[in-house]
């Protein structure tokens, strides 16, 4: 199936992306060629199969609810590209 | 003698005889990526200060005969997708551009307690997409036997390391071949082991449910070593496999009178280079006279394992990558004080182009409407595939297939078609989507001096037998170590 821009930038605001107008022509075309072929799929008849997300039997993992050593606050905000006291800013959200 | 072109297990000999030091040992690697790296480009940072106090640590350990193992004194390097305390961490990506990881991965904190060398951090694909090591933000690795050729992808730095004498070993991660197709790629050995072996804690997520961490070594002894030291049980990974680590290293010597190797007819195709095709069949003899009985056997959902993978691998993908939002680490661009602007021009100028385009596929095949047709559908018939393996393990022990359609291709061959690109990994994405593991072993090179991979498939948690057939294969054909020259 192909899909038109239309698609491409409900996709691209999803994915909060700002594409140029060069990048919407080019990924309407090269999506559409990719969701073609992976339209064979649709030959096998699947009913019935139950889908495998992971490979290994997924068990939410509990462990003792005992302090343990964490990164300080300093380290956790080292790389923020912006912060205040142990807060990560951000601009402004509520008007 | 030059100290940077000997295998693990020779050095580490040498080490533990005191005939050689790991200062001197890692000396010589930094010398010698001093002298090669300006033309293959495999790393894109290399720490020799760090690693030089790490040698002298080792020397130390080893005098002191002090929880001493093969690795304490060699000097690797690893992809730079593995977080590594107070050292740049980039994903090959702008969006990372200045991260520096206030923590280890636990692959990194494993070869630090075997006593290893950390030389620096290798080049690929950004964010671990693609199969050139053309996608990455800062540089492209030229492969070591051809030098207008890409090393293969995404670990390209990595196997460039290892084949061009950089380093004595590498980790790398595998998504969908991204270890195994650069190995055969770059005449090296390459393992992704069984899905859940090597703790993903501090991997950069790429698929959550198929990445997978291994080594590449120039011998498949060496990939033992580097196996048993980074497998095993981390509860700081949920999908950690709890289970014995055997000692790969003794049980990979037994030979394979009678092992069973399945030959998958759907491995064999038309389109598929001459060459590649005659080398593998070459190998098969060979087991075969080593004793090994060989058994036709049949995958029959491969020719649908290409599309399940970009399905599946781009819509966790879209997931994972949500977390780049120029909030808490890595690239902010705000011109406008507007947080939703914010977001999306941190992506648009932080992101590279094939990173984007698997977002947008990842998303719109998750977005409403189209879930059931394409993730759904994948998901199912990625269970097929698994099954196919579980059925072919019934009448094999191993499966031996070529690791790629072709040897190594030239820049910008393939970069204008992405399903082109995409296909390239055609022998090696079934293994991730079924969480077996897999080796790409060298098996002799084209008329043209380009190496060739044989690719040996293994049962769940089986990377014994995989490697036993492949140390069998590396004994009888004979293949001496070959190094590029450079």
């Amino acid at each position: 199936m192909s899909i038109t821009k239309k698609d491409v930038l409900h996709a691209a605001e999803l994915a909060r992306l700002e594409l140029t107008a060069e990048e919407q022509d080019l990924y309407t075309e090269q999506l559409s060629r990719i969701l073609n072929y992976v339209e064979k799929l649709s030959e096998l008849d699947t009913k019935g199969v139950a889908p495998t997300t992971y490979t290994v039997p997924l068990k939410t993992v509990m462990r003792a609810d005992e302090a343990k050593p964490s990164l300080s606050h300093g380290e956790a905000l080292s790389n923020a590209p912006d912060s205040d006291k142990d807060c990560f800013k951000v601009p402004k959200i509520i008007e | 003698m030059d100290l940077n072109s000997l295998t693990i297990h020779v050095l580490s000999e040498k080490l533990s005889k005191k005939e050689v030091s790991s200062v001197e040992a890692t000396k010589a690697y930094l010398e010698r990526i001093g002298a090669v790296d300006a033309r293959i480009k495999a790393f894109l940072i290399v720490t020799a200060d760090n690693a030089l106090r790490q040698a002298e640590e080792a020397d130390k350990r080893r005098a002191q005969n002090n929880n001493v193992t093969p690795l304490t004194g060699v000097p690797v390097s690893v992809k730079d997708i593995f977080c590594t305390k107070g050292i740049r961490t980039t994903c090959a990506s702008k969006i990372l551009e200045g991260f520096v990881p206030p923590y280890d991965s636990t692959v990194v904190a494993r070869l630090k307690e075997a006593g290893a060398v950390i030389l620096g951090k290798n080049n690929m694909d950004e964010f671990a997409m693609g199969s050139s090591t053309e996608n990455s933000a800062f540089q492209k690795t030229a492969n070591p036997w051809a030098l207008d050729r890409v090393p293969g992808g995404s670990s390209g730095g990595s196997a460039a390391s290892v084949a061009a004498l950089e380093c004595a070993a590498s980790v790398g991660t595998d998504t969908g071949g991204s270890i195994r197709q650069p190995a055969a790629l770059c005449g090296v050995v390459g393992f992704k082991p069984t899905y859940g072996r090597v703790s993903r804690f501090g991997m950069l997520a790429f698929a959550s449910s198929l990445d997978q961490a291994g080594p590449f070594t120039r011998d498949t002894r060496d990939s033992a070593i580097m196996l048993r030291t980074l497998a095993g049980f981390d509860p700081r990974d949920s999908t950690s496999i709890d289970a014995p680590v055997p000692d790969y290293l003794s049980e990979m010597e037994k030979g394979v009178k009678g092992l069973r190797i399945g030959i998958p007819k759907e491995y064999f195709i038309e389109g598929m280079d001459a060459e590649v095709e005659s080398s593998v069949r070459e190998a098969l003899k060979i087991l075969e006279k080593e004793g090994a009985v060989l058994v036709p056997i049949t995958l029959p959902h491969t020719e649908y394992a290409v599309a399940v993978y970009y399905l599946v691998a781009t819509a966790e993908a879209s997931s994972n990558l949500a977390r780049y939002d120029g909030v808490k680490y890595g690239l902010r661009v705000n011109e406008s004080g507007n947080l939703l602007d914010m977001y999306k021009k941190t992506r648009d100028r932080g992101f590279g182009g094939e990173v984007k385009r698997r977002i947008m596929l990842g998303t719109y095949s998750l977005s409403a409407g189209y879930y059931d047709a394409y993730y759904k559908k994948a998901s199912e018939v990625r269970t097929l595939i698994k099954n196919d393996f579980e059925a072919a393990f019934k009448d094999c022990d191993v499966i031996v297939t070529p690791t790629s359609p072709t040897p190594a291709f030239r820049f910008g061959e393939k970069v204008a078609d992405p399903l082109t690109m995409y296909l390239s990994d055609i022998f090696t994405i079934s293994c991730n989507l079924a969480g077996i593991p897999g080796i790409s072993i060298p098996c002799g090179f084209t008329k043209d001096n380009l190496p060739i991979g044989l690719q040996i498939l293994g049962k769940s948690l089986d990377e014994a037998t995989v490697l036993r057939a492949a140390r069998a294969y590396e004994r009888a054909s004979g293949a001496s170590l070959k190094a590029p020259a450079l």
